[in-house]
């Protein structure tokens, strides 16, 4: 079956497409969008169903078997994290229409090109079981970013500019770890490698090419201190960008870490014999802290949402360096979760911007009574990062949380809760604004009273979506674990 | 113990919920009431009708959903529950008529947005009397801080605003960062978090972590308001008065003694607090608090914190009564949250009245009010006596099996402390009766406004009223539940 | 050690490359010469990709009087590892279109704030 490689190339092709007839004709780019990534999106899921029954799938590219040939390897990790970036991506389209429609008009067919290049590269990066072709897609889908983020007004072309300085370097580090990789064992396929590297473990050349693949994956999943660049690109960006960007790139990142972690360095290196993880755990738990006390400091909640993903990441890299099998689950489970929890916040955020109200929190006042379905969204997807039961935010918690018990970390266990009491905090302030505040405090008098002044159904329904989402995401959290995440963690993982 | 499968505490729990939508789609305010009224009796019935088998030892669940390997989101009724659960279910009944009266005689704005809250309150405080796990336990119990926060700050003032800031801080707060860790080290100590006579840690954990877990509980539910977590209670009296009523009178701060009591006899387990002597240091806490709880409340003048203090002393009560760790104290406890649920709302009640016919909201503005508002005053009399725990009302029984409980601890240092706290109790409350009663006021002339209050307010307190004194000459139902329940706990 | 350094040549070189880049792109002021330092530091990296494949006394990976498509055995010691090559190519593409994409975007920033000068930038951004 061709679905793997299709799964890539569809998008890809789709890209072109939509950049060539864009120019002739604006009205077709969004269908042409639709369709790309809804075929994704149905081939990721019949993936998926196919690691459920049957195992494992592999699909060398032309036939070419590996180490010689480049081959895509998708085991229940990939499959899942496959659908939740189809997803995502697929919901967020009817999203953005309005927003091209209206800001981007003569814009549409770059516009929705590098959309789906960047689903594109993204997939490639999930689905692909060859090292330096990672490396290809990261920079398809980073150079796509690059550009959809300075598409924004006011200080988005330097915030990107600053995103291709940073995002360069950790591609590059990754690029060099893959050289030290090769060197070593003169393989490209991750599989391949994983079953040369045992050998090998002592070697200080197979220690540097991981540090470096970690510390450049790492700069380009925004952990902090390594974040510099996120705030910015992420706040200025336009909205329909951010809301596709935010809840992917950084958990595609954290998908190539945990790949890394258990698929290329196997678990015994990264675990045992390097005696890193706690050193590694702790600097999650600066991470987190760290974030949420900049989160706090903001007074716009586009820019606070950036740093509440910070502080996500930071969760998932604590969760998985805490080599027990519970952090493990709970990191992917989190990859899922706070793709969707992300996406329903930006999405809201993004209704808000569409209307013409500022983002700055004294912007927001009122905003219950104008835009009450955008304001459920938005509580949905507060209360799911909070972590309140039974939103999807609460289970992954649950996870990281009894996986620093059992790992007997308990500065990461007091991060958490730390970092829950600080969202807590956060997100509050905004619901006691939009619930408190009269209506357009800064806009002085307002002429609608208490008329409902929602963003357009196109908007306003793939947030519902989500929000629902979160929840029933959450009650089947039991049959994600146990029927996909389970084997996505090493049998040999207590 | 017989265990029987339905659907009954599914629906039981979540009639209210389902009401919601029904509540948004109605376009006026008396079909609005109408439901209302419908799904409360509907919950109320349905709580009934599980009553016969939970008075015979069957316990009924239901499996909701498996959310996580090995635990689900279940509902189980048993007798602590039943009890929980009938007392709630039938005061929504009485507070929904008295919400009307309260509600339009001061043309609230929002009342949709009120009742559908409130609707979800009832839910997820039904929902945690029935929770035959922890984990359901904390799902409905932040379900209702988050139901409730709406509630709090109705009026969307300043004031409003800084109390609901204190009331989540405190509530939501301490949840997530005392009672979740909690219950994830139980989890991971024991695989299980499912509610079980004997406790789920064993016998062989040690002092410092039952100790550190039980302290974690009885904090980390601040519902309970065990001091000092107990400052939100008053600021919480911002709410409309019905709110304060049903909800801090009887099922925010019950939840929270509730999951206590849940947790200390479910969760940790009478056996291993008892053999490691744990239960002295909770003993301890909740005497000081209902101590200076009572003697604040003799300091307070504005009417609804007076009786906010006295709610966080008779919460302490029923936290004594379980941390006594003796099978009378236990009933007494249990029977205490029925008993003071009556006494407090009726008190409430009367607080509202008095706002709504005149307008008055302190202690010394009430002089001589008891001519005018007879009727209310005297159902503020019972409620008071309810309270302080004096026959014919029903407070007395439920304080008789404190006693009795702490007799049988040979606690008598409890002992005298519930004594001392029940002459303050008598302190504070007795004087308002009096000045309102004998006390004639100086200048006639500037109250003629005042009259008694209006019939949807005056019927519920009647009844409320009425209901303290019928359960001291009927208190088997509550009693027996309460037996029942010790009997699993202590006996076997 | 200076046989150390001299057998392991590329990686000094390529190291010192790299932290030239690097210091470009930090240090610098000027937009473009930190887009230029930020090429440098890939050009490194592709330095050393590349050089990791030479081998000694082998000629460059090119068949001479190649029999057809009959199988032809090779004796692999000869020639230069033409992998890293290739994929070095791809690396360059790669460097090139970011190095398109940096310096589109320094066009976009200078058209809007007149300068390419980070401090005078942040002046302007500041007092807006």
């Amino acid at each position: 079956m061709q679905a793997p490689a299709l799964l890539v190339t569809v998008p890809l092709l789709g890209a072109l497409l939509i950049s060539i007839t864009g120019r002739l004709n604006r009205k077709v780019c969004f269908p042409l969008a639709a369709v790309s990534l809804g075929v994704s999106l149905y081939l990721s899921i019949l993936l998926l169903f196919a690691v459920l029954t049957e195992g494992e799938v592999f699909y060398k590219m032309g036939g070419w078997p590996p180490p010689w040939g480049i081959s895509y390897h998708i085991d229940h990790l990939n499959a899942l994290v496959l659908v939740v970036v189809s997803l995502v991506s697929f919901v967020n389209l009817p999203a953005t229409y309005r927003y091209v429609h209206r800001d981007f008009a003569d814009r549409t067919g770059p516009f929705y090109a590098l959309y789906v290049l960047m689903v594109a590269g993204l997939l490639g990066i999930v689905v692909t079981g060859d090292a330096f072709n990672l490396y290809v897609l990261l920079e398809i889908a980073a150079l796509t970013g690059y550009a959809l983020i300075a598409m924004g007004e006011a200080e988005a072309p330097l915030a990107s500019l600053n995103y291709v300085l940073m995002g360069t370097i950790g591609a590059s580090f990754y690029l060099l770890g893959v050289g030290y990789l090769y060197i070593v064992t003169g393989s490209l396929n991750m599989w391949d490698i994983a079953s040369l590297l045992p050998n090998l473990y002592q070697s200080k050349a197979v220690f540097a090419a991981f540090a470096i693949m970690m510390i450049g994956i790492w700069i380009k999943m925004a952990f902090f201190p390594l974040h510099a660049w996120l705030p910015r690109a992420y706040v200025y960006a336009p909205s329909p960008v951010s809301s596709l960007v935010a809840p992917l790139v950084t958990k595609v990142m954290v998908y190539v870490m945990i790949r890394m972690l258990l698929s290329v360095f196997t678990p015994d290196f990264a675990f045992s014999t390097l005696e890193l993880s706690r050193a590694v755990v702790w600097l999650a738990v600066v991470a987190i802290v760290g974030a949420a006390l900049l989160a706090l400091a903001q007074q716009n909640l586009k820019k606070m949402l950036a740093y509440v993903i910070v502080s996500e990441v930071a969760y998932m890299v604590g969760g998985a360096w805490l080599g027990n099998r519970a952090g493990l689950t709970g990191s992917i489970l989190h990859i899922s979760n706070d793709a969707l929890m992300t996406l329903c916040v930006f999405l809201a955020a993004g209704n808000i911007a569409y209307k013409g109200r500022g983002l700055d929190f004294s912007d927001l006042g009122g905003l219950f009574e104008k835009m009450p379905f955008t304001m459920a969204g938005l509580l949905a997807g507060a209360l799911s990062i909070i972590g309140v039961p039974p939103t999807c935010g609460f289970f992954s918690k649950w996870y990281l949380i009894s996986g620093a018990i059992q790992a007997g970390h308990y500065g990461f266990l007091v991060a958490l809760l730390f970092s829950s009491l600080v969202h807590t905090v956060l997100f509050f302030r905004v619901i006691e604004r939009c619930y408190f505040e009269p209506v357009g405090q800064s806009h002085g008098g307002h002429s609608s009273g208490k008329a409902m002044e929602e963003a357009p159904l196109s908007m306003v329904i793939p947030l519902l979506l989500v929000a629902v989402g979160l929840i029933v995401l959450g009650i089947y959290s039991r049959e994600l674990v146990v029927n996909i995440i389970q084997y996505a963690v090493p049998a040999s993982m207590v | 113990m017989p265990v029987v499968v339905s659907v009954k505490p599914f629906f039981a729990v979540f009639v209210s919920l389902f009401l919601v939508p029904v509540l948004l789609s109605c376009r006026s305010p008396n079909v609005r009431e109408a439901w209302t009224f419908v799904a409360a009796a509907v919950k109320f019935l349905l709580i009934l009708s599980m009553l016969p088998e939970v008075m015979s030892g069957t316990e009924i669940v239901t499996h909701v959903a498996e959310v996580l390997p090995g635990l689900e989101i279940k509902f189980r009724v048993d007798a602590l529950g039943m009890l929980f659960a009938l007392v709630s279910s039938f005061l929504w009944i009485v507070t929904t008529a008295y919400s009307i009266g309260y509600m339009r005689g001061l043309a609230e704005h929002s009342q949709t947005r009120y009742f559908c809250y409130f609707s979800l309150a009832l839910s997820a405080t039904i929902g945690v009397a029935f929770s035959a796990n922890l984990l359901t336990l904390y799902l409905f119990y932040e379900m209702l801080s988050l139901a409730t926060y709406p509630l709090v700050t109705h009026h969307q003032d300043a004031e409003a605003r800084s109390s609901g800031r204190k009331y989540l801080l405190y509530i939501l707060g301490t949840s997530i960062a005392l009672v979740l860790p909690a219950m994830l080290i139980c989890y991971n100590l024991s695989g299980t978090l499912e509610f079980s006579s004997k406790g789920i840690l064993g016998m062989d954990a040690g002092t410092p972590l039952v100790v550190t877990l039980l302290l974690m509980f009885v904090f980390g539910f601040a519902k309970a308001a065990v001091m000092p977590l107990h400052s939100w209670l008053p600021a919480a009296m911002v709410a409309p008065t019905p709110v304060s009523a049903l909800l801090h009178a009887v099922a925010v701060v019950k939840v929270g003694a509730f999951s206590i009591l849940r947790a200390v006899t479910g969760i940790l387990g009478v056996d291993l607090l008892r053999n490691l002597h744990a239960g002295t240091i909770v003993c301890v806490l909740a005497s000081a608090t209902f101590l200076i709880a009572s003697l604040i409340a003799l300091s307070q003048d504005g009417l609804k914190r007076r009786l906010a203090f006295s709610t966080i002393g008779q919460l302490s009560y029923i936290v004594l009564g379980v941390a006594l760790l003796s099978p009378k104290a236990l009933m007494g406890g249990a029977v205490h949250i029925a008993m003071h649920a009556f006494g407090k709302i009726t008190l409430f009640f009367c607080a509202g009245a008095i706002f709504v016919a005149g307008g008055k909201t302190r202690v010394s503005e009430l002089t001589g009010i008891g001519i005018r508002m007879p009727f209310t005053m005297a159902a503020f009399f019972l409620g008071a006596m309810s309270v302080i725990g004096l026959p014919p009302t029903g407070g007395f029984i439920s304080k008789w099996y404190l006693v009795l409980g702490t007799l049988e601890a040979k606690q008598w240092v409890f002992l005298v402390a519930l004594l001392a706290s029940s002459l303050l109790n008598a302190a504070y409350f007795l004087p308002i009766v009096y000045r309102a009663f004998f006390i004639v006021p100086e200048e006639t002339s500037h109250d003629v406004s005042i009259h008694e209050a209006p019939p949807w307010c005056l019927v519920p307190l009647g009844i409320t009223a009425a209901g303290s004194v019928v359960l001291f000459f009927y208190p088997e139902v509550f009693l027996g539940l309460a037996q029942i329940a010790a009997e699993r706990l202590f006996g076997g | 050690m200076i046989s150390t350094l001299i057998a392991k040549y590329n990686y000094w070189i390529y190291i010192t490359l790299m932290m030239v880049g690097m210091y470009a792109m930090i240090a610098k002021n000027n937009l473009v010469k930190k887009i230029i330092g930020m090429n440098v530091f890939q050009t490194a990296i592709i330095l050393f990709f590349v050089s990791i494949g030479a081998k000694q006394d082998a000629t460059i990976p090119v068949l001479e009087h190649s029999h057809g498509p009959e199988a032809h055995t090779v004796r692999a010691l000869d020639y230069i590892n033409p992998l890293p090559h290739v994929l070095m190519l791809t690396a360059i593409v790669v460097a090139v279109a970011t190095l398109g994409v940096a310096l589109a975007l320094a066009v976009k920033v200078f058209n809007r704030y007149h300068t390419l000068e980070e401090d005078e930038i942040l002046t302007q951004i500041r007092e807006e």
